[in-house]
């Protein structure tokens, strides 16, 4: 890249008992789609908020386009033309989509105009949005797109982008990329925040690597292998999960012929499912969000009944039986939504992991709690599952969102299951913890527990899977042998009925 | 049993002048709630107003600074409230129920040496020309200031909400407050204006009890005003112009059944006390279809 828009020199931010930033230096050139990579905790979005004015560094510089920058707050920084697309969105629900742009824009126009530059330019970048809607109603991608448009209509100079692509569909990705590289042709400068390593190498010219607050590496992603890049976040050679060998047992989980309603307006109805899964056995399903997958898992958790007979556990109707019982059978769930959904965002982790182990655990003895007892429950998934916490006092809302999923899906597969039903059990999660969840998957498989593992990450499934199939607008493919499928294979599973384009995830 | 004695636009008239109080507490505290903070203390900022209005009323002569004296004293009780919740960080409904309690407290002592004295009169103005149109004319066009100072504030408030840039970042701070933090607006001054703003208005509200509809002290006169103030802003779904509907009914529904009462009829006179209530919540209840400002009444801490 020839010149240089922003240069960070020794920035360092320290909070107390945990230094985020320690001397970080790197430059962002202009038009450059740069990389900022890092384990959960290594310091990305404290930088991150120090580029947008959110956080003051304690010692350091930073220089845009050569004069000194030193936002005070994010007005600041919006005026000199940084923008930032959120991780978790920054939108108001019960606002419009004009409104929303309009709070983030420095001196919006009137309503009316505002409007008219909102369509105009959600065309222009191939964004379709309607300005009136209120943004309650629209879904994971659409909201992101009111981000990004509200960031563009400020002509920034710099777009910062936190883990952009971990709520989209393939398809939404794909959409963001062009997108992204409109904009970078255009001579916009891109921080790309990303746990998806593949994504990283099909975007990004450069990455610098943060380890504990510290700069450890730069590399050109598009030279670079997911796994060298993996192992300079880690710092450690990473751990790739093996599945040692093993015979497959008889049937443990049987769904016959499982149809279900949509729970509520936006729901999607199963529609005759049927599929065997046995002892040791990965089923791996995938398919883009919305197409079933939260309805089947809380069919097989027990939060939905069903016809008794169309779930089967060794032999014994559960169709019809709530959470706690089809536990008491050996049927355990770890949802996808882990705050709020999985565990308790405001209640300690010992008390989270009463809630669903006190059946299999007996922590409830005549109707009492049996808190010793919980706490050592607690106690030994943090220590199985290296879950970082200073205890299990901690509420699961202070832990950050890799750590909180190494507890629920430790939570689970402590408690020993015959059946482990998992939605996307390492969204959000980076490699080094991604591949401990995935490998203790694999170990309870090969103590003969049957496992159906849901997700949209298809190389994970490829990693673990025995079988796969493909969920399809509440319709079950038939699954087939995950060894020796090739990704477009899956990509037609995926497809199903209508024929849609799949997102690369060639490496 | 006599209802020739009840005249309809004697009844409609005084209609205004009872739901006033309400209709000044309620639009401050919808101001409140929609920039997300739960203030339970509208009776105990209303009698504080109510007293220190008397008193500067009695004091000066005139109804005017006795006013503003009002919706000093309710705004300097709010704070209060706002230094305990937005910088303390202290429960929002624990600090506004002992807001109310510290709020009846403060106003019976303030208010020792008043009881029994009448305040001067706030006179009335008959509008020129449109107060003499029959039957309209004295219902909408007779009335003292402050009833058009309250359904002025409730425009004010639902233009201000609607179409200002400065009404939009209140409302985005009341739905969603760590995203207006992200974004850097100053959450917990907009909200501390907010709760001023809320406390004057509950002030005028009590003055108007003292000054104008009784006119004269007494302990505890505002007699749950404040609470019927909240509960017709939840009831109408936060907005301003639900809430004029809400509080005329109530209005008009008390001065119906004291009407009632006076006439004679043979209903119980608890079952026609206690009728505004029902009616005001029935008719909100079955109106209701809005949604509460997505932070109301959580803390707000700006972690970094």
């Amino acid at each position: 890249m020839t010149d240089t828009l922003l240069e960070l020199r020794g920035l360092t931010k320290a909070y107390p008992g945990v230094v985020a930033n320690s001397d970080v230096s790197f430059t962002i050139g202009k038009g450059e789609v740069h990389a900022l990579l890092g384990e959960n905790g290594a310091g990305k979005s404290t930088l991150v908020k120090i580029i947008y004015g959110l956080v003051r560094p304690d010692t350091g510089s930073m220089t845009l386009n050569g004069a000194p920058y030193e936002p005070s707050e994010p007005r600041a920084a919006r005026a000199a033309g940084v923008a930032m697309v959120f991780q978790h969105f920054s939108l108001f629900d019960a606002l419009n989509v004009a409104e929303n742009i309009a709070l983030g824009m420095e001196n919006p126009p009137a309503m009316g105009d505002l409007a008219a530059r909102i369509r105009e330019v959600s065309e222009q970048y191939g964004l379709p949005l309607d300005p009136d809607r209120v943004v309650g109603d629209l879904s994971a991608g659409e909201r992101q797109r009111v981000e990004i448009i509200r960031c563009l209509l400020q002509d920034p100079k710099l777009l910062i982008m936190d883990e952009p692509t971990s709520v989209l569909t393939p398809q939404e990705v794909e959409i963001l990329f062009k997108t992204l590289n409109i904009l970078r042709e255009e001579g916009t400068s891109i921080l790309y925040i990303s746990h998806k390593l593949e994504e990283i190498r099909t975007l990004c010219e450069h990455a610098t690597i943060l380890r504990l607050g510290k700069v450890v590496g730069n590399c050109d992603p598009r030279q670079t292998s997911a796994r060298d890049m993996a192992e300079m976040m880690v710092g450690t050679l990473l751990h790739v999960p093996e599945k040692a060998p093993h015979e497959l047992g008889d049937v443990v989980l049987s769904i016959r012929g499982l149809s279900a309603p949509a729970p509520h307006q936006f729901g999607t109805a199963l529609k005759n499912i049927t599929v065997d899964v046995r002892a040791g056995e990965v089923l791996g399903i995938g398919g883009v969000a919305g197409n079933g997958q939260d309805e089947l898992v809380a069919a097989l958790s027990g939060e939905m009944k069903t016809a008794a007979g169309m779930v089967v556990i060794d032999g014994r109707e559960i169709g019809r039986l709530g959470p706690n019982e089809r536990r008491a059978a050996g049927l355990c769930a770890a949802p996808e939504e882990r705050n709020g959904h999985a565990a308790a965002p405001d209640m300690s982790l010992t008390e989270n992991a009463l809630m669903t182990g006190a059946v299999r655990k007996n922590l409830v003895n005549r109707g009492l709690l049996d808190w010793p007892s919980a706490r050592t429950f607690a106690e030994e998934i943090i220590k199985a599952f290296d879950v970082r916490t200073p205890g299990p006092a901690n509420t699961a809302r202070s832990l950050s969102g890799g750590n909180l999923q190494k507890f629920v899906i430790g939570r689970e597969i402590m408690q020993n299951p015959r059946v482990l039903v998992i939605n996307q059990p390492t969204w959000g999660v980076d490699a080094s913890a991604a591949a401990s969840i995935r490998q203790a998957i694999l170990d309870l498989a090969v103590s003969g527990a049957a496992i159906v593992c849901i997700s949209q990450d298809l190389d994970e499934l490829r990693e673990i899977s025995d079988r796969f199939a493909a969920l399809n607008e509440g319709k079950l493919s038939a699954p087939r042998l995950a060894k020796g499928l090739t990704i477009d294979e899956i990509g037609l599973m995926l497809g199903g009925a209508h024929d849609m384009e799949v997102a690369h995830v060639d490496a | 049993m006599d209802f020739s004695s009840i005249n309809p636009i004697l009844l409609l008239a005084s209609l205004m002048v009872a739901a006033t109080p309400i209709i000044l507490a309620a639009a401050g505290e919808l101001v409140v709630e929609r920039a997300g903070v739960l203030n339970l203390g509208v009776e105990g900022m209303m009698i504080t107003g109510a007293i220190t209005g008397f008193i500067a009323t009695v004091t000066t002569g005139s109804p005017w600074i006795g006013f503003v004296a009002a919706a000093a004293g309710g705004a300097g009780l709010s704070l209060l409230f706002a230094f305990l919740t937005q910088i303390l960080l202290s429960n929002q409904v624990a600090t506004g129920l002992a807001l109310t309690l510290f709020g009846l407290g403060l106003s019976a002592l303030l208010g020792q040496g008043y009881n029994g004295i009448k305040a001067p009169e706030f006179p009335r103005i008959d509008i020129p020309v449109i107060s003499e149109i029959p039957v309209l004319g004295p219902i909408l066009f007779s009335h003292d200031p402050m009833v058009y100072v309250g359904i002025g504030i409730v425009a004010g408030i639902w233009y201000f909400l609607r179409y200002s840039r400065a009404g939009l970042v209140l409302r985005a701070v009341g739905e969603n407050h760590e995203a207006a933090h992200a974004l850097g607006y100053h959450v917990i001054r907009i909200r501390v204006l907010a709760i001023m703003f809320g406390g004057a208005c509950a002030g005028l509200g009590g003055a108007y009890i003292s000054l104008v509809r009784v006119p004269q002290w007494t302990d505890g006169m505002t007699a749950g005003a404040g609470w019927i103030a909240l509960a017709i802003v939840v009831f109408a779904s936060w907005r301003p112009w639900r809430l004029l509907i809400g509080a005329y009914l109530f209005g008009g529904v008390t001065v119906l059944q004291l009407n009632f009462q006076a006439a004679g009829i043979a209903i119980p006179v608890e079952y026609l006390a206690m009728s505004p209530y029902i009616a005001t919540i029935l008719v909100l209840v079955l109106m209701s279809a809005g949604r509460a400002p997505g932070s109301l009444g959580k803390i707000f801490h700006a972690s970094r």
